[in-house]
């Protein structure tokens, strides 16, 4: 018996680089973080763009630095893209971002049950965790989990909008694609944000 | 007598520091009633400490200065999200109020607040110690230069010597 048997859960159906696809078609001046590992090829493959910053470690701190990053740049939309386990490890941010109410921030979990680099064991969201309901209850405006296509594309202008915080699970089947580094090391891709966002004061 | 709890207050604010995350001790509790009460500075309260380095790097990110308050135990639970500081060259500055050294009477508080230090170098941030009222002012001035213009990660270590034991009595 799995875990997602013990669950009693549902299939999982949604492709995680076609989610990703919808979430960065018209991403525009968008402000992309994104989480350690899969999230990070993700974004890496479907559309690479000065304002992604990627993670490749720091397990847990994507949804912080998406709410500095929200809280710095109040004007912009923030779109956090991450794992479920994750978003997971510092499950308690989702009450400082609760706390904060940032509008213009939006956490997109892409959550396929399971620790898909370290060899696909389950994850919490596999024994029934829900963190649509989790965040709903740290606070956050709109969190919901979303199992199907028709949920996701109800739910896409919202993910998109501005009347945050906003936090979206989206339940993606559990796959392994392949590794897509993102152009540059850790300091390049900071430096390459903050001059596509800042312009000349990057440097200042 | 030095006011250090408003000297920090006062080069955060004249660093235009402008987010700052902390998880309460007592040591830094005038501190946060000060940034509380700030128009300019976002007050952060935290879940737990790692949470304030993703934050300071965000607000980096967003062309914004910030610094995490913590006591020493909450260094503990920093260290692997320190390795987003030296691996990406993030500027950062956190004020730690030390437990578990200078008349600890808590045994709790020892092994952590022995190793604050040595941890905190070995994760390569610049650790300065404070142990007098009236260094607080220059050590903090020096830290904000080695984080923003040197782009160094620092800490300012507030010793029991300075906000002094806590009293079980």
């Amino acid at each position: 018996m799995t875990p997602r048997d013990r669950a009693g859960g549902k299939t999982l159906n949604l492709d995680r680089r076609e989610v990703v696809a919808r979430l960065l078609a018209d991403a525009g001046d968008l402000l992309v973080i994104t989480g350690l590992g899969s999230s990070t090829w993700d974004c890496a493959t479907v559309m690479d763009r000065d304002l992604n910053f990627y993670l490749r470690g720091a397990m847990g701190s994507a949804s912080s630095i998406g709410l500095g990053l929200a809280l710095a740049q109040p004007q912009r939309r923030v779109l956090v893209i991450t794992g479920d386990a994750e978003i997971m490890m510092t499950a308690g941010a989702l009450a400082t971002i609760g706390a904060q109410g940032p509008k213009n921030l939006s956490i997109v979990v892409l959550d396929n049950e399971c620790y898909g680099e370290t060899g696909m064991q389950p994850s919490l969201t596999a024994f029934g965790a829900d963190l649509g309901a989790m965040a709903a209850a740290a606070g956050f405006k709109l969190a919901e989990t979303i199992w199907d296509e028709a949920a996701l594309t109800r739910v896409l202008p919202a993910i998109l909008g501005r009347d945050g915080p906003a936090l979206h699970a989206v339940k993606v089947k559990a796959e392994n694609y392949p590794h897509a580094m993102p152009p540059g090391d850790g300091t390049t891709l900071k430096d390459r944000f903050r001059q596509a966002l800042l312009g000349p004061d990057a440097m200042a | 007598m030095t006011d250090w709890p408003k000297d920090i207050f006062d080069v955060l604010k004249e660093a235009d520091i402008r987010q700052v995350s902390h998880v309460p001790d007592a040591g830094q509790a005038r501190l946060i009633e000060m940034l509380d009460a700030d128009n300019e500075i976002r007050a952060i309260p935290l879940a737990t400490e790692l949470e304030g380095i993703g934050i300071a790097a965000g607000a980096w990110l967003g062309g914004q200065r910030a610094a995490l308050l913590m006591q020493s135990s909450g260094v503990g639970n920093c260290i692997n999200a320190f390795s987003l500081l030296k691996n990406c060259r993030f500027p950062f500055l956190c004020v730690v109020s030390m437990r578990g050294e200078f008349g600890e009477a808590n045994p709790w508080q020892m092994p952590m607040g022995q190793a604050t230090g040595k941890l905190l170098e070995t994760m390569g941030l610049v650790v300065t110690w404070v142990h007098r009222p009236e260094d607080v002012r220059p050590t903090m001035e020096a830290a904000v230069q080695i984080a923003f213009a040197a782009m160094n990660p620092v800490a300012v270590v507030l010793s029991q010597r300075l906000i002094g034991a806590k009293s079980y009595g």
